[in-house]
């Protein structure tokens, strides 16, 4: 299984992630006016599924700017997936060996705000004409071919890193020691339930609001929540029964 | 840069004033990276706080504009506390020559200074003759080892940065008394032998009417810190263009030639009168004096141009520049204002965006007969007429359009900013119909040939007698000829140094460079780049000995001047035996009977020379005889100024600057009360021409903004995403307001004054719609360096108004 470890403290917002998932994917550029921040387009969509975040904060006083490159999670146990496949579980798959999440063609016929409702970091993008989600899909088709995802490969710094899920592991664990010491707010973000996993200077909700999982306030299910409503038409039948 | 890019890793104290590498150059960021992970600390010292800032471990504001005074704080804060390396001071630089007693600095002036009079372009002129130094009979200079002299350097410089308190610095900068002291506690300490501090620094340095000057300070206190020829080290520009390095040692500027030789000046009517003139003498046997060669450079550089015309010849057909004239850029563009040029080569530039006071620039181009535009895309001055403000009917100017190849369509060198030169090659063939730069050259060159022999050309030599055929085969311009040509060959059989040459052969290095024909060079610091054993250039082996390793030299990778020597005056990095102050991180070390580690600046025994050769003297220049506006930085206010009084100078501004007598300047206006600067983006370069087309480069920043703090925001009534108006004396731009905590006003002589700052990407033509916004450069004004002519883009005075 594949991983990322997104350093956040090498990260100095270059968007050189932004562009080259852009460029690799071949995806079109969106019409965008500055509001009032270097961070453009202002949210993922459908041709956008990376996009680094700006935030400027005041921590302890001190003045700081936040860069957070956000991208899909691929979740280990991907709620987006849990509902896909009770409606088609061919619409969004697990790649075996990477642990990818994909999204096909027939998330068109999926029901869009569940799905997007499911993800706790709020990724999942509807094309308002083909009505196709779409969001990162690991660059699938490079790493088959022994090539690192294209947000990977251009990053100048060390903060994008991927590969064997120990391996990321292990480099995040040492990077938190080292982090720790000159930041005692960094950590490692839901990292036993992503694949994705991000270490953040500060607490994550300085960055962006779904930058972690905890404490969603609306259309969020749990796991517990999720498993009742796939068992809900067998409950239905039984109570029936 | 006197270092290279991966040595950064190897400093213990990375200061970045002037530059911002995390956006302008995030490759570089992974150097500095290193540096923090081997303990090294990063300093931002920056009017706003920006990417760079934002991995720092200390973070110092300033106001634009005031690094002399921040600098000369940091001066006196070393000399104060005993903190720089004695050893060094004492025998590596002019610190103990005595300078001689015409020398002054009062009332904000050094002696010699005489005000402008005439039309000339700067406010005034000094005679440097009264600031010579004490020579003895030998003519070398005299020096007190002891340092007590009043008169030596080392006094004048104590004396000169006495008034730069903590606190006169602090009220002039705006940068709190605490923040000073901890930057200067933490770059002095690299004063130890042991410990080695960098600066990296770009167009927020050079761009003012002090560029030099800032240079200047940063200079010295590197030869105070003992940290010039060191692994970590260093004076080291950040350069704004992957190849602008390369442009400025083929000299592309007019007051140079190939080399750094000097463009001849009409007086000087012989090849002997001008190379008297620029070839220095020393009687010092211990000062190397290199460029006591100079008559070898020339010769070679002329018979590169015309190898088989006499050299007194072919330098008479050299054009000269007049006596006592300077013909930078601002002066040029003035004089096009007034309608003195006929035509216009726009040659891979943009100026009607990137031009100081581009409004000036934009009219200049309506005077002209005609202009020729070579780029790759149309834009603002190739369609000048076009423009806002313009109106087509009144312009008289034919202007023609070359498209042009990009970069990956093209083979050729590059040269970094650590003098690296790189060869690529070609990648895909140029789009369509474009042509390289240099095939456009050799077919205008062609054309302007047959028109010499065929249509009467008056004086028609110089033209018809250029070495033209080593430029090209037959398919045109090659880059690997002109590589060639650039190193040098032989050009008849000769011996030089004991050693034997046949004709045809590539010069090994400029040690064989002669000054009596027999060789040729294009450039003579590039000699040693395409030997008879190929294209150093081309290289790109990883392999290197322990030593280099260590401090990640790869001399086999790529290659750089001169003769590949990567830290330049790294005789300074070991001492009179050769021993490397720093055990750690040696760069080169005498083992009894040779150097080892990086190629020795100079393979003469320690001890034997001094190590700055190229220096006359063969000293580090604390005291600086040869500039322009004086031997020691002064804070001077720029042109354009929120204040009238200055703490260190009864001048206000630098008095012998360049500006043009007739333009207006806004100095404690309360018309124009905020400062303001420009700078870059990641995702843009330049003027935007070319990034500006690339639609996910638009995408992520796709419109010009200003970045003002919260409490201006306040005081506007102006919220972020807000249009707002900006304006200088010159002109205005729209731009999106982008509100930030980054910065802050800051507290200077009791006053607050707010900052702000734009980019200057953006430019009229493109977008179509116009949604991009206009160059920053509508609002700066044409006021320059004494020194070099830079203008003054990085300080100026502007209104903020909602829109």
């Amino acid at each position: 299984m594949k991983s990322f470890f997104i350093d956040l403290s090498r990260c100095i917002g270059c968007r050189g992630c932004q562009v080259a998932c852009k460029q690799w994917h071949k995806l079109p550029a969106e019409k965008t006016a500055n509001w009032g921040s270097y961070q453009n387009p202002r949210d993922l969509s459908f041709n956008t599924y990376k996009l680094v975040r700006f935030e400027d904060q005041v921590v302890n006083g001190k003045v700081e700017w936040l860069f957070f490159p956000e991208q899909c999670r691929h979740c280990i146990d991907a709620p987006c997936k849990m509902v896909g496949d009770m409606y088609d579980d061919k619409a969004i798959l697990r790649d075996e060996s990477t642990g990818a999440i994909i999204y096909t063609q027939r998330t068109k016929n999926l029901p869009f705000e569940e799905i997007k409702g499911a993800c706790p970091y709020n990724i999942p993008r509807l094309n308002p004409k083909t009505k196709v989600i779409s969001k990162c899909d690991m660059c699938l088709d490079r790493v088959e071919n022994g090539m690192l995802p294209a947000c990977v490969k251009t990053c100048p710094t060390g903060a994008m890193n991927f590969g064997e899920r120990e391996d990321m592991l292990k480099l995040a664990d040492t990077r938190l020691k080292e982090v720790k010491a000159e930041y005692p707010q960094a950590g490692l973000v839901d990292k036993d339930f992503v694949k994705v996993i991000y270490l953040s200077r500060f607490e994550p909700k300085l960055y962006y609001e779904f930058m972690y999982a905890e404490n969603r306030p609306r259309n969020l299910m749990n796991r517990q929540q999720m498993l009742a409503r796939m068992f809900r038409p067998f409950k239905e039948v039984i109570d029936s029964a | 840069m006197t270092n290279h890019w991966i040595d950064i890793k190897n400093s213990n104290a990375v200061l970045v004033m002037g530059s911002n590498p995390a956006s302008n150059h995030p490759v570089s960021f992974k150097w500095i990276e290193k540096a923090r992970e081997n303990g090294g600390k990063l300093i931002s010292v920056d009017p706003r706080f920006t990417q760079t800032s934002s991995r720092s471990d200390i973070y110092a504001p300033l106001r634009f504009g005031t690094d002399v005074a921040f600098l000369g704080g940091m001066i006196k804060y070393i000399l104060d506390n005993d903190l720089y390396f004695k050893q060094y001071v004492r025998d590596y630089t002019n610190a103990t020559f005595i300078v001689g007693e015409d020398y002054a600095f009062n009332d904000g002036v050094f002696s010699g200074f005489k005000k402008r009079t005439d039309d000339s372009h700067y406010g005034g002129k000094y005679d440097k003759d009264l600031w010579q130094f004490e020579l003895d009979a030998d003519g070398v200079p005299k020096r007190d080892m002891s340092m007590q002299h009043p008169r030596c350097v080392f006094n004048l410089l104590k004396k000169h940065y006495q008034g730069y308190t903590l606190e006169k610095v602090s009220q002039t900068t705006g940068t709190p008394v605490k923040d000073l002291r901890t930057v200067y506690e933490n770059f002095a300490s690299t004063g130890k032998a042991d410990r080695a501090g960098t600066i990296m620094y770009a167009m927020g340095w050079t761009q003012h009417s002090t560029g030099v000057q800032n240079i200047r300070a940063m200079a010295m206190i590197q030869l105070l810190l003992g940290n010039i020829g060191v692994a970590g080290g260093g004076v080291n520009a950040l350069r704004g263009e992957s190849n602008v390095q390369g442009s400025t040692d083929h000299c592309l500027l007019w007051h140079i030639l190939p080399g750094y030789l000097k463009t001849p000046r009409a007086s000087q009517s012989t090849l002997d009168e001008y190379n008297k003139a620029y070839t220095p003498v020393s009687n010092d046997p211990k000062s190397a004096n290199w460029w006591n060669n100079y008559p070898k450079y020339s010769v070679s550089l002329l018979k590169s141009m015309y190898p088989d015309v006499d050299k007194d010849k072919a330098y008479k057909w050299l054009p000269k520049v007049d006596d006592g004239r300077t013909y930078s850029w601002l002066e040029m563009f003035d004089y096009m204002h007034e309608g003195q040029f006929k035509g216009f080569f726009a040659w891979g530039q943009n100026p009607c965006c990137s031009s100081a006071n581009a409004s000036k620039a934009r009219e200049a181009l309506s005077k002209l007969d005609w202009m020729v535009n070579v780029n790759l895309f149309d834009n603002e001055t190739g369609s000048f007429w076009k423009g806002p403000d313009m109106d087509p009917s009144k312009i008289k100017t034919e202007v023609f359009f070359l498209p042009c190849s990009a970069f990956l369509e093209k083979e050729g060198s590059i040269t970094n900013s650590g003098r690296w030169m790189q060869w690529r090659y070609q990648g895909p063939k140029p789009y369509a119909t474009t042509k390289s730069d240099g095939h456009i050259i050799c077919e205008l060159m062609s054309r302007l040939r047959w028109l010499y022999r065929n249509k009467d050309g008056k004086f028609p030599e110089p033209v018809l007698n250029l070495g033209y055929h080593l430029w090209q085969d037959s398919h045109g311009y090659n880059a690997q000829k002109i590589a060639k040509l650039i190193n040098g060959f032989f050009l008849k059989d000769t011996e030089v140094n004991g050693k034997k040459f046949k004709k045809g052969q590539q010069v090994p290095s400029f040690a064989y460079l002669t000054d009596d024909g027999a060789t040729c060079s294009g450039n003579w610091l590039y000699c040693n780049s395409y030997t008879d054993q190929g294209n150093m250039a081309a290289r790109r082996n990883k392999k290197q000995t322990k030593m280099q390793a260590n401090i990640g030299l790869y001399p086999n990778w790529s290659w750089c001047w001169p003769v590949n020597r990567r830290i330049l005056y790294n005789r300074a990095s070991v001492d009179m035996q050769g021993q490397p102050w720093n055990p750690k991180y040696p760069v080169i070390r005498w083992t009894g009977e040779k150097w080892v580690g990086d190629v020795p600046d100079g393979g003469w025994a320690p001890g034997s020379k001094h190590p700055f050769i190229m220096r006359k003297h063969g000293f580090g220049q604390i005291f600086g005889p040869g500039r322009a506006d004086g031997p020691f930085p002064v804070h001077y206010e720029a042109r354009e100024t929120p204040v009238k009084e200055n703490f260190f100078s009864k001048k206000l501004r630098n008095p012998v600057a360049m500006w043009f007598k007739d333009e207006e300047f806004a100095v404690a206006d309360p018309k124009y009360p905020y400062v303001c600067s420009t700078y870059r983006v990641s995702v843009h370069w330049q003027t935007g021409l070319m990034t500006r087309h690339m639609d996910w480069l638009l995408e992520a920043q796709p419109q010009m903004f200003v970045e003002i703090s919260k409490e201006l925001a306040g005081q506007l009534n102006v919220a972020s995403g807000d249009k707002v108006t900006v304006e200088s004396i010159r002109g205005s731009v729209w731009a999106v307001a982008v509100v930030t905590e980054r910065l802050r006003p800051l507290k200077v002589m009791d006053k607050e004054v707010h900052q702000v700052g734009l980019p200057w990407h953006y430019g009229w033509q493109f977008p179509r719609d116009g949604s991009g916004g206009d160059s920053a450069n509508l609002l700066t004004p044409s006021v320059g360096d004494p020194n070099t002519g830079i203008p003054e883009t990085k300080t100026f005075m502007v209104n903020v108004r909602k829109a």
